[in-house]
């Protein structure tokens, strides 16, 4: 297998992805990726890159501008043993495809009564931050994670973009991954030790003692930029980042809190009915008599997202938010 | 559907080779499956109207030439993917109607463990992926499991069946192109029943040509008589044999009519009585008996004897139904994932 890093195993985000395919096409015949450019053009983002070259147009196949022909297909494939991967350029074309999504990944197994099962894996790209205004920008994965029968997750490290991919074709239902759009060109290196990630657990990346700020995907840098600045007051932020967003690590979640006493739940959807209102709520279901302040949420102002770069930044959670929420719960 | 122990999806391979209708035993099979869809589906109207059976439930009455015929040139390792209107496409594939109607009834012994109702039976032993309720939601499916064929090589067609309303539904549009374009083995059957619940083909469609807009995707296309069971065998036949041969995706635009309102809820005030009674003088379940009987090739005694036996096997699936055991509550949770379910 070709590491995509250079000799000191620097890698991006971007690349660690594309190894995590590179290896999944070549353990498993039965293993393909398909959507809109992910062959010949690389993928609208580059992860896919030469993929093409490696393994040949019928295992990384390129798709018509069909979101929901292709994601159905996928839905198919599955169904007759296949492990496909699919890719939907971004979040906000997944829309078209989300009949299949819901009505069919997400539903077939228990429509059947347990009798099928669709091990199919569909990546695709998230969030704002690069100005593409307000029909490439938005943060979608919450409703997702409002589905029973499938799986989210959101890497926010090259580790889980490079170890992720394996546990998710080995699950025997749908799997939706969601990859922030600005994570793709960050560097780092990748960590040998951990040769596997599972994929039902939170991590800690950050210990502390004061609060706990909850985080995901293209929001983890910015709570782990929150809690150093905090760190700099006196103030010992704790950070969680989620991973998978549905079934949601409650356990890892709450006893956090019950060292901490104190949350702020960072999450760049909307506020009104989003993730960060779940995890709200089930923390003051779960460790209400634990709590010494109400629970505080960063998200995305509730405008579709501007292309003018002030206001771009102005809708989305930002480290000084981040920070001003943990002050007001710690005081 | 079972005769003489063998399933019709399976059987009759070297009958089907010879002349349509020479042969007076195959004409026999043909008639007896269609016979019991129509009577199954009788059955269920009283089911319904007793409430033993509720839900969405959409009747194929008048329609079982299609699904009859076509299964006719489907093996067993074909994959079948279907729609609402799906108890003649489950039981002319083979699904027992013992597990199609402890389905109707909600019970654990159903073909979809009381999941799924009417309007999604399952069979994956049989390759039937589902009755699927969002019109259209199954084409792309059937590319799927087309696609996964063609992958590893195996030999087999992925049958599709939809309605005329589906046909303008951007996810038809999108499957045809798709399985087109990557020569895919589907075949597609259009029910062109002039329908979309209420909706006729002409207040749906702007041309209403259905075959031949399919075939503006690059795959060959066709009208065939869906009344006419040794018509719609035939087209089968032709389209299926072409699949298998590499010839791509095909679509037969069945045109057919349900004599049934759209579903038990519907009170079919928007087609003239006139319309219906025209269409019930093509009726396959009649057309065939007369034929079969004016021929002298189906006796009076023969035809009670069939008759009986088929009476005799949906009684049997009532009666099955009705003892069958319901899920307990507890279990509500089951089916939702593979892992372990979730705390959520
Ligand atoms: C996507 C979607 N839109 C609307 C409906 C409601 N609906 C159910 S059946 C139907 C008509 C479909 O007509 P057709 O495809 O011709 O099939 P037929 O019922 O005539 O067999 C409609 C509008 C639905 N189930 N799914
Ligand atoms: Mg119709």
């Amino acid at each position: 297998m070709k590491a995509g890093g250079d000799h000191n195993g620097a890698t991006t985000f971007r690349e660690a992805l594309r190894d995590a395919l590179r290896e999944a096409l070549t353990a498993d015949d039965r293993v393909f990726l398909m959507g809109e450019d992910v062959g010949r053009y690389g993928g609208c983002f580059g992860v896919s890159l030469g993929l093409i070259e490696e393994f040949g147009p019928d295992r990384v196949r390129d798709t018509p501008l069909s979101e929901s022909a292709f994601v159905g297909a996928g839905i198919g494939a599955a169904l007759a043993g296949m492990r496909p991967i699919v890719e939907i350029m971004t979040v906000n074309f997944s829309l078209l495809a989300l009949d299949q999504i819901l009505n069919n990944a997400a539903t077939l197994r228990h429509m059947s009564g347990g009798q099928i099962n669709i091990p199919l894996v569909i990546r695709m790209t998230t969030g704002a931050g690069r100005q593409l205004a307000a029909q490439h920008s938005h943060s979608l994965e919450g409703w997702y994670a409002h589905i029973p029968g499938i799986r989210v997750l959101a890497p926010a490290t090259l580790q889980d973009a490079r170890l992720l991919l394996a546990p998710a074709l080995a699950d025997p239902d749908p799997v939706l991954i969601f990859e922030h759009g600005t994570l793709y060109n960050v560097e780092g290196h990748l960590d040998p030790a951990v040769p596997a990630v599972d994929l039902d657990h939170a991590t800690v990346p950050r210990k502390g003692t004061d609060l706990t700020v909850i985080a995901y995907g293209g929001c983890l840098s910015k709570a782990l930029a929150a809690a150093e600045e905090l760190a700099g007051d006196g103030i010992s932020a704790e950070v969680v980042d989620l991973r998978s967003l549905r079934p949601l690590d409650d356990a890892t979640i709450i006893s956090s809190i019950r060292r901490t006493h104190r949350a702020v739940v960072v999450d760049e959807g909307w506020r009104s009915g989003s993730l960060s209102s779940e995890i709200s709520a089930r923390i003051t279901e779960q460790a209400f008599f634990d709590l010494d302040a109400p629970v505080e949420r960063g998200c995305s102002a509730e405008v579709p997202i501007p292309y003018a770069s002030q206001l771009e930044e102005a809708a989305l959670p930002q480290v000084p938010g981040i920070v001003a929420a943990a002050r007001r719960v710690v005081s | 559907m079972n005769s003489a122990g063998e399933t019709s999806a399976a059987g009759h391979q070297g009958r089907r080779t010879k002349a349509k209708d020479s042969d007076a035993a195959h004409d026999r099979h043909l008639l007896r499956d269609m016979l019991l869809i129509r009577r199954f589906e009788e059955r269920c109207v009283e089911l319904y109207s007793a409430a033993a059976i509720r839900g969405f439930v959409h009747l194929y009455i008048g329609e079982e030439a299609v699904a009859v015929g076509v299964h006719q040139a489907l093996t067993e390792h074909d994959a079948v993917v279907s729609t609402y209107r799906e108890h003649g496409h489950a039981l002319a594939r083979g699904v027992p109607p013992e597990a199609v109607m402890a389905e109707m009834y909600g019970r654990l012994t159903g073909c979809s463990k009381g999941r799924g109702g009417s309007m999604h039976l399952f069979d994956p032993g049989r390759r039937f992926y589902g009755g699927n309720a969002i019109v259209a939601g199954g084409l792309p499916l059937a590319a799927g499991l087309a696609l996964a064929d063609r992958m590893r090589g195996r030999e087999r067609v992925t049958c599709c069946f939809f309605g005329d309303g589906a046909f303008a539904e951007g996810e038809f549009h999108e499957t045809a192109n798709l399985a087109a374009l990557w020569e895919l083995p589907v075949l597609f059957v259009c029910e062109n029943n002039l329908y979309a619940m209420g909706t006729a083909l002409a207040r749906e469609h702007a041309q209403t040509d259905l075959a031949m807009r399919a075939a503006s995707y690059g795959m060959a296309a066709w009208a065939v008589d869906g009344m006419d069971v040794h018509a719609v065998e035939k087209a089968a036949h032709r389209a299926v044999t072409s699949i298998r041969a590499g010839g791509g995706p095909h679509l037969l635009e069945a045109r057919t009519y349900r004599f049934r309102a759209h579903s038990m809820y519907d009170p079919d005030r928007y087609r003239p009585k006139d319309e219906i009674a025209k269409w019930k003088q093509h009726d396959p379940v009649t057309g065939m008996t007369e034929a079969l009987r004016s021929s002298g090739r189906l006796t009076s005694a023969r035809l009670k004897k069939v008759e009986r036996g088929i009476a005799e096997e949906i009684e049997a699936a009532v009666a099955a139904a009705e003892q069958a055991p319901k899920e307990p509550v507890e279990s509500l949770l089951h089916h939702v994932t593979g892992r372990n379910e979730e705390k959520s």
